[in-house]
């Protein structure tokens, strides 16, 4: 097992830059996932660590040494692709002690290897089958089990999921974080799903056109995103950005979302954007569950106004309400009681100690 | 009081066939029609050639129906088998063809991998010019190719004109291109990341090829392997032209030159060697008949 760097790296095609100079500190025993959409390189990313990709430059170390220029087999990394690249004329086994086999490993030991990870695994009784005999799952717990018996420094998953069908994935999910908590191997995990991001992660890393936009615990993200792209990129549904702007009424730090409807900002929150200037364009950033129906009781910083919704989807635990804020659409997260109906008016909360400000022109969380 | 009797099966209907099956139906009329007379076409020669194989000299210059034995004589094999010259020709086929068959699959399976998987500077167009060499047709190269031989016997001295392993060097200008076209569109279909995790599982590019590749692409090396067969043992051209002694000839020639003196033909034997000499590949393509198709139809649309 071993930590993880990249310093500055890039990578070219040509004229296009693929990854911009990144850095990023990866611990050891930790879980990184990286995350973004298609064409942010992530994956890119993972194949240069990985030794697939050359890097156009900058530094890639593991366990301290660079590994610029050495190649895959060396570097002591394993990797599960995302369509499993299980070799289709072996054997479960046979795919799974293939690369212990090419290092000549004494055949007891490769036994006893296989044996461990496919009882970790739960494939024990599919060792003698061939790879187009095994569902989906099943050729995935083989991909991670031909990893697991290497038992090498790295850990890398390609979107390993994404072939898998909705419940299998979560099902996988689960498994493949049981793995990490038995094996605790370093693992760069990439996928383009923010839910397997959050779920599996020690630490996010959201990328972007080949830079990373932020790095931090999925919670960090959740609550603290630094950039609009991170806050609308996490979370479902995602973010509501509100165009606004910041007043002084009366002594009062005040934000504006309409002509008719403005709402004196918390104390925390008015120091927080006293010394902005008042004629910036800004954002109001606030997550669904943070609009919510009205009570009788509201806590102090939450305001009510009334709207007249379009649409509703009830989702069972939750019903999410679609309005619009002088043409902004807008979604919340209502109570399924709320008696939350298509086209019909209702009173909101919105609880502004959870607000986030943004600057419209840069995307920067102020 | 009277009765109404109705038919037992209701009111007739009149009963119409689906549309789709009636086409159907059409359609494997046709097919078995066409397949009925192509079957007919490509069969009556060899038929011919079994007859007529069965049959005396005098019979088969004697003016009676060409398609029926009247004396059936197996004189024709016992001679031709007994014949040394048969032998040394059926012999010298049969080693020139599993020998060049080996050289193709040496050459081309490497070079497939090569142009098909390590990506190197011009690889691409090297893959189409191993394409354009195949279609230059034999019926121009057999000249220079020649002249070749002779110039290399003018300065080293070695002989090869003439010679029964000239043919090793000549036939796989036609196999090794066809095979190698064949081979790249196989290990082109083959998953990049299978390749990737045998990288990563640390196999070399060799380990990568001979452990994996060739594995997965059987059924094309199989269908690579039976063409360069039959194309080296049906040669015509380049023999007659590079081989002249009698010792030095395969099949094809041999039949040809010994039999036919001057204007004197030897049909029996002529179509009993013919018939015997298309046994080899009959007898592979029978055995392996299941994994050419295969073979030919993956190369067909995955490549």
């Amino acid at each position: 097992m071993a930590d993880v760097a990249l310093r500055k790296v890039v990578k070219r095609y040509d004229d296009v830059e693929a990854v911009r100079g990144i850095d990023l500190d990866i611990a050891d025993h930790e879980f990184i996932v990286l995350v973004g959409p298609s064409g942010c390189g992530k994956s890119t990313t993972l194949r240069m660590i990985a030794g697939l990709e050359d890097i156009s430059d900058g530094d890639i170390m593991i366990g301290g040494d660079v590994v610029n220029d050495v190649p895959p087999k060396d570097r002591d990394i394993a990797m599960v692709f995302q369509n499993y690249a299980l070799y289709p004329h072996m054997t479960v086994a046979e795919n799974m002690s293939f690369g212990l086999r090419l290092k000549h490993y004494p055949k007891a030991e490769i036994k006893a290897r296989v044996t461990e990870a496919a009882r970790l695994l739960d494939i024990t009784d599919l060792i003698d089958r061939k790879p187009k005999q095994l569902s989906g799952g099943q050729r995935q717990r083989v991909a991670m089990g031909r990893a697991i018996v290497r038992n090498p420094k790295v850990f890398l998953f390609d979107e390993p999921l994404s072939n898998l069908d909705a419940k299998l994935r979560v099902q996988m999910r689960i498994e493949i974080k049981k793995v990490h908590q038995k094996v605790r191997t370093t693992t760069v995990y990439v996928t383009h799903d923010q839910v397997e991001a959050m779920t599996l992660a020690d630490r996010v890393v959201v990328m972007n056109k080949g830079r990373i936009e932020q790095i931090g615990t999925p919670n960090e993200l959740y609550h603290k995103p630094a950039t609009r792209f991170v806050a609308g990129f996490i979370g479902s549904p995602a973010m509501n950005f509100i165009p606004c702007r910041l007043e002084d009424v009366g002594g009062t730090l005040q934000i504006r979302l309409t002509d008719r409807i403005a709402f004196p900002l918390p104390p925390a929150r008015a120091a927080r954007y006293n010394a902005l200037p008042r004629t910036d364009k800004l954002l109001l950033g606030l997550r669904p569950e943070h609009l919510t129906e009205s009570h009788a009781h509201l806590e102090p910083g939450v305001e009510t106004f009334d709207t007249v919704l379009d649409v509703t989807e009830p989702m069972g635990m939750e019903t999410l309400v679609y309005f619009g804020l002088d043409g902004t659409p807008v979604c919340g997260r209502v109570n399924p009681n709320a008696g939350a109906k298509d086209g019909a008016p209702m009173r909101l909360a919105m609880d502004l100690n959870n607000m986030h400000l943004l600057n419209e022109e840069t995307g920067v969380v102020l | 009081m009277t009765t109404v009797t109705m038919d037992k099966a209701g009111p007739r209907r009149k009963v119409k066939q689906g549309s789709i099956s009636r086409d159907r139906a059409w359609a494997l009329r046709w097919s078995y029609f066409f397949l009925a007379l192509f079957a007919i076409f490509s069969l009556t020669p060899p038929l011919y050639m079994l007859i007529t194989s069965l049959k005396g000299s005098a019979e088969i210059s004697a003016a009676t129906n060409p398609w029926w034995v009247f004396h059936p004589t197996l004189g024709n094999y016992v001679e031709l088998l007994t014949s040394s010259q048969f032998l040394r020709f059926f012999w010298n086929s049969a080693i020139v063809s599993i020998v060049v068959v080996a050289i193709t699959m040496l050459i081309s399976v490497p070079a497939a991998f090569a142009l098909a998987r390590m990506k190197f500077w011009g690889s691409t167009a090297l893959a189409t010019g191993v394409f354009l060499t195949y279609l230059i047709p034999d019926s121009l190269l057999f000249i220079p190719l020649f002249k070749m031989f002779a110039t290399f016997q003018d300065w080293t001295g070695v002989q090869l004109l003439n010679r029964w392993y000239v043919l090793l060097l000549v036939y796989p200008t036609l196999t090794v291109p066809f095979c190698t076209w064949i081979m790249i569109g196989y290990f082109a279909s083959i998953p990049k990341e299978l390749d990737e995790a045998a990288l990563i599982d640390g196999a070399s590019w060799f380990q990568t090829l001979t452990r994996i590749f060739i594995p997965v692409a059987l059924p094309g090396l199989i269908a690579a392997t039976i063409f360069a067969f039959t194309v080296s043992w049906a040669q015509f051209l380049y023999p007659l032209v590079f081989t002249t002694s009698t010792d030095q000839q395969v099949l094809p020639v041999g039949i040809i030159t010994t039999l036919i003196k001057g204007d004197v033909f030897n049909w029996g034997q002529i179509m009993t060697g013919a018939l015997l000499g298309a046994a080899p590949p009959l007898i592979i393509y029978a055995f392996l008949m299941d994994y050419y198709i295969a073979g030919l139809t993956a190369g067909a649309t995955k490549g």
